[in-house]
């Protein structure tokens, strides 16, 4: 398998120096695509192992709808010139040794899991996922909504939560913008738009203010 | 060795798929033109050769000839990018799409999953060409652009599940052999109308086609580009209109099988009926661009979000308890 190999090592280089990128890069716009960049790659390797389910999703929720948005705000922002003050100027980078920790915290937390996932006997080998008689996505949903549907339930209910959370926050009643109602227009009739009135000459009549 | 001769046959396949998919953009474009003409009683390109019918390739020519523009203030590498991606996005989805039970190039298991994926991310032409134009009216259309493809592709997720539950598998072709007894449009056809209306939006097609409205955005997120880069979002527009249609057909209309199961059709190959019928749904496309008047941009967002999204959960309820309940449920 030199065929896999190599595009296996095509694929993670990609996704390692356009991560790299992401953080480096000066212009903001340019680390969103080069996020998108590694999203697609990394779906790309998940379709290597099999999981061309995961892979397809990765690339739908995460490129197709999340990196939209995040390439959507970025621009209408102008967030370039704010990154470029924040590093120059000295009283606000009291902030990067907290990002530093944080950055620390988490990257020795990805090598637990790493450590746990290599030397937990019983955990099941990834090969497992590739099968003959059923498909990934059928094998997926087997076990979602039967063994952990309760967990299942919960992740979608946090998700709704935060949904309404974001729009709660974000919602406020304006005043003074007019609204087109449909129901209204379509159920004008002539009694309510138009009157007949009788004009007596060198008068004029005064129409509603 | 092996690897070359594996090389050779998958080009030669995928060249065999590629050549009429662009020859068919081409014409289909003089035929987009030619029903938008009839409608308004007029002849339409009519010109170069046999009905016109070389039209195209004469634009095409001229497209060559002409010098493409770079504007200075540009961010010159994605400027250059958004048109090629455009095009091979619209291009690659068409590897999955099957034309007969093994007349497909990818077979894959998750074929609806990877065309939704590839459509989805058509939205990235129209976005990096918008904003590395670096001007006011490619920016503006390219933000709406953005809303409304992430808005009505949704419903169309909706409606794919629909259909998904009927079938029970991810594979197109699994889903065109699921309609032998009847095709999903007698028993979906509230969702192909949906279906129908928010394809026009996602490929951008009028009465959804803010993100180039001539009248205010001049051309759009196409304002700065010239020659053959104008060409080729042009025909990548057009490949993703053919490819929605292509959609259509095998999710409603039962792909490649013959609409009577009797002796004379079935000798008709399935690559026949599946043209007629992406022909047919084209033809409704341009209808609807010549006899429909543009939509106001809320409106848009109101019919995305307020109508449809709504309509086409309830109708995954109503398509999931019926087929519960009658024990008509697909098993693997």
């Amino acid at each position: 398998m030199i065929a896999h190999a190599i595009f296996f090592y095509v694929f993670s280089v990609i996704a390692v120096i356009s991560a790299i990128m992401v953080t480096v890069s000066k212009n903001t716009v340019h680390s969103v695509f080069f996020l998108i960049l590694d999203f697609i790659s990394i779906s790309c390797l998940f379709i290597m192992i099999g999981a061309e389910f995961l892979g397809m999703i990765m690339l739908i929720v995460y490129v197709g709808a999340v990196a939209v948005l995040f390439l959507f705000v970025v621009m209408m922002l102008n967030v370039a010139q704010q990154k470029n003050q924040w590093f120059i100027s000295e009283q606000n980078s009291g902030h990067i040794p907290v990002g530093l920790l944080i950055s620390a915290i988490i990257f020795f937390e990805l090598i637990i899991v790493i450590g746990g996932w290599k030397y937990k006997p019983d955990l099941f080998e990834t090969t497992n996922l590739i099968t003959n008689e059923i498909s990934n996505t059928h094998s997926l949903g087997q076990v979602l909504y039967t063994d952990y549907i309760h967990i299942f339930q919960i992740s979608g209910m946090i998700l709704l939560i935060a949904m309404i959370g974001a729009i709660v926050l974000t919602f406020r009643q304006r005043e003074g913008v007019k609204k087109q109602s449909y129901l209204k227009q379509i159920s004008r009739e002539r009694s309510e738009g138009v009157e007949v009135l009788e004009v007596a000459s060198h008068k004029g009549v005064k129409i509603d203010d | 060795m092996e690897y070359v001769n594996i090389i050779f046959q998958e080009t030669y396949k995928i060249l065999f798929l590629l050549i009429p998919v662009l020859v068919s953009v081409a014409m289909i474009v003089w035929l987009d033109r030619r029903v938008w003409a009839f409608v308004q009683k007029r002849q339409g390109p009519n010109v170069v050769g046999p009905f016109g019918l070389l039209q195209s390739l004469a634009d095409a020519l001229k497209y060559i000839f002409k010098e493409i523009i770079i504007p200075a203030s540009s961010n010159k590498i994605i400027f250059i990018l958004a048109p090629i991606i455009t095009m091979t996005l619209a291009l690659i989805a068409w590897a999955v799409i099957p034309f007969g039970v093994d007349q497909v190039i990818a077979d894959i298991n998750v074929g609806i999953l990877y065309i939704f994926a590839v459509s989805s991310l058509g939205v990235y032409g129209i976005i990096m060409g918008g904003w590395a134009s670096n001007s006011k009216y490619p920016f503006l259309g390219s933000i709406r652009s953005a809303a409304q493809m992430v808005s009505y592709e949704v419903s169309i997720g909706i409606i794919i599940i629909n259909v998904l539950l009927c079938v029970g598998s991810l594979n197109l072709n699994d889903i065109v052999i699921a309609q032998k007894e009847i095709w999903f449009i007698i028993p979906l056809f509230p969702m192909f109308v949906i279906f129908f209306i928010s394809s026009l939006a996602e490929t951008n097609r009028p009465p959804f086609d803010l993100p180039e409205a001539e009248a205010e955005l001049v051309a759009g997120y196409q304002t700065e580009y010239s020659g053959m880069m104008y060409a080729m979002f042009w025909l990548g527009e057009y490949a993703n209109i053919l490819l929605m249609c292509a959609l259509g057909s095998i999710l409603f209309l039962g792909g490649w099988l013959s609409p009577i199961d009797l002796y004379p059709f079935n000798l008709i190959p399935g690559a026949v009926w599946l043209i007629l019928k992406i022909l047919l749904l084209f033809i409704l496309f341009a209808l609807v661009k010549a006899i429909v008047p543009r939509y106001r941009y809320d409106q848009l967002m109101r019919l995305g979000w307020k109508i449809f999204l709504p309509l086409s959960l309830t109708y995954v309820i109503l398509t999931a308890s019926y087929l519960f309940y009658f024990n008509l449920l697909p098993t693997i």
